[in-house]
Order: C-alpha cells, then sequence, then structure tokens
C-alpha cells in the first residue's frame, strides 16, 4: 500500500491541532494549581501523553503511515515502561 | 537494472529512510528515558522536598517555552506540506520561523539559567548542598535533563538550517523532500520531550 | 564473468578507498581487523594477569596496576571486541548477501559507525597514557569509586559512549536494511536464521545503548560538577548507577551471543546435508531472548541491598530466559539427527559452541538462584560463567563463522589439519584455564583480586598453564587464517555445496553482490 508521499495535511487541520495543543497546556498548568496531591501528577502525564499523540498522530505523519510504523511505536514505550517498572520493585520495597 | 526496480528502490528508499530516522527517534526515547528513570525514582523517594523544589521554579517562562516549541512544531509541519505543494518560498519562511522559534527557546533557557545560578542553585554550589537532598536532586535533574534537551534544541535547529539552505538551492524539492520531513521528525521529537519535562519541572505545585 | 569487489574501483585510491568506503563487504572487513586486533590486545592483558597469578604472592607488579589490568582487558573484550564482534563484521558483510540486497539502507551511516567505533577506541586507548592514567575501576565503572578515582575515567568512558554511538546507528542500519530491501521472493520466512539473529540483535543494540550512553554521560557529569545522582551525601543512589548499567550491560551480553547462535544456526544444515529442525522456533527464540533479557538485569546484583522482592522477581525472570535458549539448543541437536554429518571445521567449532555454552549456561542457573548466588557472587565461579558463555560461546561461535564464511569473503580456503589442530589446543586450554575457576570460585576466591591464599594455588597453577595453551591454539588459529589469505588455495563459488542466498554469488562478491537481482523462491537450508 502507497503511503503518505502523495497525501497533504490541510493547514486547518495543523492550526486545529496546535489550538488544541495550547488549550491542553492552559488546562495541565491549571489541573497543577488544583493541589491534588499525588494525582496532580498523574493527571499532568495523562494530559502531556493526550498532547504527545496529538503530536505523534498529527505532525509526525503516524496518522498516514503504514501499520508498521504504528506498531513499532510501541516498542521503545514498552521498553521504558518495563525499565522503570522492574527498576521500581526496588525502590518501592526496599 | 530493469525500470521497475529501479523505481521500487526508489520507493523503498523514502520509506526506508523514515523508517530508519524513526529508529532513530526511538533511541533518543530512551536516551531520555533513561534520565526520566532517575527522575521518577528520585521524585518517588523525595516527593515533599521535590514540591519544595518545584516552587522555585518561573511557571512563566516554561509555559511560554512550551508554546513556543509547539508553535515551532506547527510551523515545521506547515513547511513540509508547503513543500508538497510546490511552494519553495513559503516552504523556507516556514524552515526559518521554526528555527526563530528555537532561538527564542534558547534564549528564554538562558535567562532561566542564569537567574538561577544568581541566586546560587547550580550543581554543586554552597547554597544548594545546604539545602535537602531532594532539592539538591531536582536541580540537578533540571539542569542535566533541560540541558541536555537544550543540546537537542540547538542540533535540531542546525539541521533544519541545512535543510532550508538545501531548500533554497533546490535540493529538496516537492518529489523529493525526505531529508526535510525526517528532520521535522527529529524536530518534533524534540518539542515531545518537552512537552513531559514542562509539568515535571515547572507544575510540581 | 564479474570482477570481486577486491578490485572495483573506489572513490579513492589506496588505504583510503578503505577509509571511505561505503561498502558493507569493506566495512564488514574494516571492522573484522580492528575489532579482532582489539581481541589481541586483550589476550595479552588476560595472559598478563594470569601470569601475576600462577602463584600466590605479589610477583611482576603492584595491586595498582593488576587493577587497571582487569579493568581494560574488560573493557577492550567487551566494548572494542565482542559487542561490535559478529553483527559489525560477519554482520555487516554477510547479512546483506543472504536478504539479496545491494547493500544496506544507509552506507554512507555504516562508515560513519566504524569512524565512530575507531574514534571511541582512540580514547579509550589515549586514557591509559594521560591524565591520571589507565582506569582502574572495573569495566563496570561502580560508583562510588569511579567517580572519586583520580584515574582517566571520563576519557575512557567517553570512549565507550562513542562505541555506543557506533553500535546504535548500526542497529538501526540493520534494522531498516531487514525490512526494506530482501530480495523478491525473500520473505520473513525464508530468511536465514543468521539474519533473523542479526534482527533480533540490532533491536537490543537500537534500545539499550542509549541507557548506557546517558549512564556514562551521568558518571562523566558526576565527576566533573558533582551533580550527585549517585552520591547518598546529596541524596543520591549508588544502586541505581548499578541498575541503569545493568540495564544495558545484560542485553549486551544477548548482543554478544544471539549473533553466534545465528552463525551456528547457519552452519549446522550445511554440514548435516538437512534442513534445520525447528526454523519458527529457533527465529521465534531469538525474539525472546531479545526481549527477555531486558528483564533479568537485577540478577548481577543480587548483593547490591535491592529489595527482597525485586532480587525475587529477577531470580524468577532469570530462569524464564533459559527457556528460548534451551530450545535452540534442542533444535540444533534435533537438526544433526539423522543427518548426513561431515565434522568440517566449522561443523567442529559448532560442536565445541554447543558443548561449551551448555556449560555456561547451566552454571548460570546457579547464580540465578538467590541462595546459591549469595554464594558465589563476586567470586571466580562468575568469572568462569561468563567466560564459558562469553568466549566459550560467543567467541567460540564467532570463530566457526570465521571458518565457514572465509572461502565466501576471501575466494581462499584455510588449512583444514591446521584448523583443527588449532581447534584441540583452543579446546583443551580454554577448559584448564576457565574450568579450573569454576573450583576457585566455589572454593571463596574472590574475583579481582592481585592476590590470594595459599590454599587456592593449584588450581591457579592450571588455569595460568592453560591460558598458555590457550594462546597457542590462537596463535595457531589465526596463523591459518592469515596465511591462508595469501597463500590458501581458492576455494570457488560455493565450497561447501551450501544453499543460503550469500553463496548463490562469486566467493569474493562482485561490488554490486548479486549480477542481477536474485529472485528467491525456496527457503535457506533445503538440502534434498
Amino acid at each position: 500500500m502507497e503511503e503518505s508521499k502523495n497525501h497533504i495535511t490541510g493547514t486547518k487541520t495543523y492550526v486545529l491541532v496546535w489550538f488544541v495543543l495550547l488549550c491542553l497546556t492552559g488546562l495541565t498548568i491549571e489541573a497543577a494549581q488544583l493541589k491534588m496531591g499525588e494525582w496532580s501528577m498523574v493527571a499532568n502525564i495523562a494530559i502531556a501523553s493526550a498532547k504527545a499523540s496529538l503530536v505523534l498522530w498529527f505532525f509526525m505523519h503516524l496518522r498516514q503511515e503504514k501499520r508498521l510504523f504504528k506498531l513499532l511505536i510501541f516498542v521503545p514505550l514498552i521498553t521504558i515502561s518495563i525499565i522503570i517498572g522492574l527498576t521500581f520493585f526496588d525502590i518501592w520495597y526496599r | 537494472m530493469l525500470m521497475t526496480d529501479m523505481a521500487h528502490t526508489e520507493q523503498r528508499d523514502y520509506i526506508g529512510a523514515k523508517l530508519g530516522m524513526w529508529f532513530f527517534l526511538f533511541t533518543e526515547v530512551l536516551l531520555f528515558g533513561g534520565m526520566f528513570l532517575v527522575y521518577s525514582v528520585y521524585r518517588e523517594v523525595n516527593t515533599a522536598d521535590f514540591h519544595e523544589a518545584g516552587m522555585e521554579m518561573n511557571v512563566v517562562i516554561g509555559a511560554v517555552n512550551t508554546i513556543i516549541l509547539l508553535t515551532s512544531s506547527l510551523t515545521m509541519a506547515l513547511s513540509i506540506s508547503a513543500i508538497k505543494k510546490g511552494a519553495k518560498n513559503s516552504s523556507v519562511l516556514l524552515q526559518a520561523a521554526t528555527v526563530l522559534l528555537g532561538i527564542a527557546f534558547l534564549v528564554n533557557k538562558y535567562f532561566e539559567w542564569s537567574d538561577h545560578i544568581r541566586h546560587g542553585f547550580y550543581p554543586n554550589s554552597p547554597q544548594l548542598l545546604a539545602m535537602s537532598h531532594g532539592k539538591i536532586l531536582f536541580f540537578g535533574l533540571y539542569y542535566v535533563m533541560t540541558g541536555i534537551h537544550a543540546l537537542h534544541v540547538l542540533i535540531g535547529m542546525s539541521v533544519i538550517t541545512f535543510i532550508l539552505v538545501l531548500t533554497i538551492r533546490g535540493t529538496v524539492t516537492s518529489s523529493d523532500y525526505i531529508k526535510l520531513e525526517n528532520a521535522g521528525l527529529f524536530w518534533h521529537l524534540v518539542d515531545v520531550i518537552w512537552i513531559y519535562l514542562f509539568p515535571l519541572f515547572y507544575l510540581i505545585l | 564473468m564479474e570482477t570481486s569487489f577486491y578490485n572495483a574501483p573506489t572513490r579513492y585510491p589506496g588505504l583510503f578507498g578503505w577509509i571511505f568506503t561505503t561498502d558493507h563487504k569493506r566495512i564488514g572487513l574494516l571492522y573484522l581487523i580492528s575489532t579482532l586486533s582489539f581481541f589481541a590486545v586483550g589476550v595479552l592483558l588476560g595472559l598478563t594477569m594470569r601470569l601475576e597469578l600462577i602463584r600466590s604472592g605479589t610477583h611482576f607488579y603492584s595491586a595498582q596496576t593488576y587493577n587497571s589490568l582487569f579493568t581494560l582487558h574488560g573493557v577492550i573484550m567487551i566494548f572494542l571486541f565482542i559487542i561490535p564482534g559478529i553483527p559489525a563484521s560477519l554482520g555487516n558483510f554477510i547479512m546483506p548477501l543472504q536478504i539479496g540486497a545491494r547493500d544496506v539502507a544507509f552506507p554512507k551511516i555504516n562508515i560513519l559507525s566504524w569512524w565512530l567505533f575507531m574514534s571511541g577506541a582512540a580514547c579509550a586507548i589515549t586514557s591509559l597514557f594521560t591524565g591520571g592514567g589507565a582506569p582502574d575501576t572495573g569495566w563496570t565503572f561502580y560508583v562510588p569509586y569511579s567517580v572519586r578515582t583520580g584515574t582517566n575515567i571520563s576519557l575512557a568512558v567517553f570512549g565507550v559512549f562513542l562505541i555506543g554511538m557506533s553500535s546504535t546507528l548500526t542497529g538501526m542500519n540493520f534494522l531498516t536494511t531487514i525490512h526494506r530491501l530482501r530480495a523478491p521472493g525473500l520473505t520473513w520466512k525464508r530468511m536465514t536464521l543468521f539474519t533473523w539473529s542479526i534482527y533480533a540483535t540490532s533491536w537490543i543494540q537500537l534500545l539499550a545503548t542509549p541507557v548506557i550512553a546517558i549512564t556514562l554521560l551521568l558518571i562523566i557529569l558526576e565527576r566533573f560538577f558533582g551533580v550527585g545522582f549517585f552520591d547518598p551525601a546529596k541524596g543520591g543512589d549508588p544502586i541505581l548507577f548499578e541498575h541503569m548499567f545493568w540495564i544495558y550491560s545484560h542485553p549486551a551480553v544477548y548482543i554478544m551471543i544471539l549473533p553466534a547462535m545465528g552463525a551456528v544456526t547457519d552452519i549446522i544444515p550445511v554440514f548435516s546435508r538437512k534442513n534445520i529442525f525447528g526454523y519458527t522456533a529457533i527465529a521465534a527464540s531469538s525474539l525472546a531472548i531479545a526481549f527477555v533479557g531486558y528483564l533479568v538485569w537485577g540478577h548481577h546484583m543480587f548483593t547490591s541491598g535491592m529489595s527482597d522482592t525485586s532480587r525475587i522477581i529477577f531470580s524468577f525472570l532469570t530462569f524464564l530466559v533459559a527457556v528460548p535458549s534451551g530450545v535452540k539448543i534442542f533444535s540444533w541437536i534435533a537438526s544433526m539427527y539423522k543427518g548426513s554429518i561431515k565434522v568440517d571445521t566449522p561443523l567442529l567449532f559448532t560442536l565445541g559452541f554447543i558443548f561449551l555454552f551448555s556449560i555456561g549456561g547451566l552454571t548460570g542457573l546457579v547464580q540465578g538462584a538467590l541462595a546459591t548466588d549469595l554464594h558465589v557472587h563476586g567470586t571466580y565461579f562468575i568469572v568462569a560463567h561468563f567466560h564459558y558463555v562469553i568466549f566459550g560461546g560467543a567467541v567460540m561461535g564467532f570463530f566457526a563463522g570465521l571458518h565457514y564464511w572465509f572461502p565466501k569473503m576471501f575466494g581462499r580456503m584455510y588449512e583444514e589439519h591446521l584448523a583443527k589442530l588449532g581447534w584441540v589446543f583452543l579446546f583443551i586450554g580454554f577448559n584448564m584455564l576457565y574450568f579450573s575457576m569454576f573450583v576457585l570460585g566455589w572454593e571463596g576466591m574472590p574475583r579481582r583480586y592481585y592476590d590470594y591464599l595459599p590454599r587456592f594455588n593449584t588450581p591457579n597453577l592450571v588455569s595460568t598453564i592453560g591460558s598458555w595453551i590457550l594462546a597457542m591454539g590462537l596463535i595457531i588459529m589465526f596463523y591459518n587464517l592469515i596465511h591462508s589469505l595469501f597463500a590458501g588455495e581458492a576455494s570457488g563459488d560455493n565450497p561447501w555445496g551450501a544453499a543460503s542466498l550469500e553463496w548463490q554469488t562469486t566467493s569474493p562478491p562482485p561490488v554490486e553482490n548479486f549480477e542481477t537481482t536474485p529472485v528467491v523462491t525456496k527457503g535457506p537450508y533445503t538440502y534434498t
């Protein structure tokens, strides 16, 4: 299957994504003021991940790429999650 | 070689070149991932001190820098759309805008760091060493992570400047723009990393 | 008739035609020469260490010198020899041929990788003679000593950093090559298992190496700026360093062994005249080893002060990683069963590999179990274990591949009897040198010590004599190979009658590898 070579994302789409990213930035600043304790960090990471996903999907053209690219992106993510996760079995239980 | 072979090769090259760049980005994820590991461990062990240290950070500068990078990602994405349409001048302008935004980011960083250093918050400073462990580690992480990130911003800007020249010269065109696209991928990753750095350093309130 | 790639016109004349080449075959040979040269240096360092240890008491040099010797021996053998080892040399030369490609995906990045490798090696070697002198921390650079020692750690560690960049780029290059440049008809299931092993290895090179890169960078920052990440006085955790170090360095051992297993898997069908048994299982096990290899690093840290919970988890996961290796061993033996076996040198090295790797692997189980590890950690038992798996395993596999693909690379054949004689010396010397260490470790002799109690005398003597016999074997083997380079008989294109794609072109290959793009219609091990 021929991929994104011929597909040109419209300016409108990009500007909309950018606008959403700015809104999410505002949201994350607000969420930080709310003083939810450690849930603040969870909320902030979640919002950051939403922003990152938008950048990956639209700006980095993952939306138009072959399925292979979409699958591959999980490999480093899973790897780093395992690395941090296994280390925390030490940190939490020392 | 048969014509179909060569066409096949040229097509493969485009996807292959992009694939190679994505693989390279994976290594950057792991590189910064190692630093996020250190951050998460020390924040877990020094939660209260990290909150206290976070108060020293200037949310406004952080937010402004976030907006700068997000906008630079926009201009970068638009520059690729432009070259695909054959709008060479627009593409060049948008690439230049991206570089300028990068400069703005680094200038902000410079002032921010200078301010902290002037207040005595830098690795191994007597003032910092008198503080809690969490605070020492927080600032250590701050300088190392935003420092290595800033280095990547600088590298990204240099690469984009180089591609800009190639665009002007006509080496990067509407039928051969993989270099610009790959530079864009790198730049977007730099943006993504900052998207995570921002809340982790500026929004621990 | 195509001329070989040696005779192809190059952009620059003479030596520069090699140093600035973008031909994967030449790059493979550049790596072969450089890594084997570093291997020779590493061997000399090892022999020097064994000389001091011939008998208890101080003989030839100081403890400080001994510390630097074992540090260098480790750094050179691991980072300058066996990690680049098979992937960079045989992988570079053979893999593109096996998939019917004209070259790798990014030839210029390929030569850049070699330049980075050589620059890193130059830094590491320069560190011996400048600053505070040769590093003395052991190749593991544990904090706090690596931060406090006056020896030239920063330069050495920066050298390793550059070599890491080289490894990462090679991984990226090979992954893209295998994904994108396979010849028509060469499906994933028709790839050789050597190429499968290079593929799995490349994933490890890609994802694990950045972690050591940042770890080493943090050491340098610690030494220069006292940031405090690993300094308890500033809230740092030395055990975190160990985590980060081994998060790379354990997967690294799979970078070392997977390609060797791949080479051996290619060799067995050829010399058994029989299809490989368990193709899918072997390919899957390579990926499984690569993946599970990321989950077990804590087994290097059982005595470090980690939590009990994590020790139990890592011990369990460590037993898991033995399973896919076991799958391979049983598949190899089943592959040879009822085959028409010809014990030529490549197969001889393969058989030695299976035997020695098995011993190493089984002793790994002793270390993987928490209770027994407490007894053997930090002793010569560990030293014996990793030499059995890395030297008896990966390096013997490398030698097997070297002999197997020698005619492909050079168009000549080595002398068979001399090769086998070399093998005999290697095998005997190896076991004398390293089996003694199992005994010593079990009896309690610590590693990295420049002296020891008199009750350890006898096994140490046996070990040192073994090192000389082993060295003799290496001399015989390399004399044979180097001499055959110039004076060996012409081998013909396919002296082994092998079925995989690299043997369907001339030996040595022409610069574009194949006269016309090959179209593949069957698997690489069809011998009926």
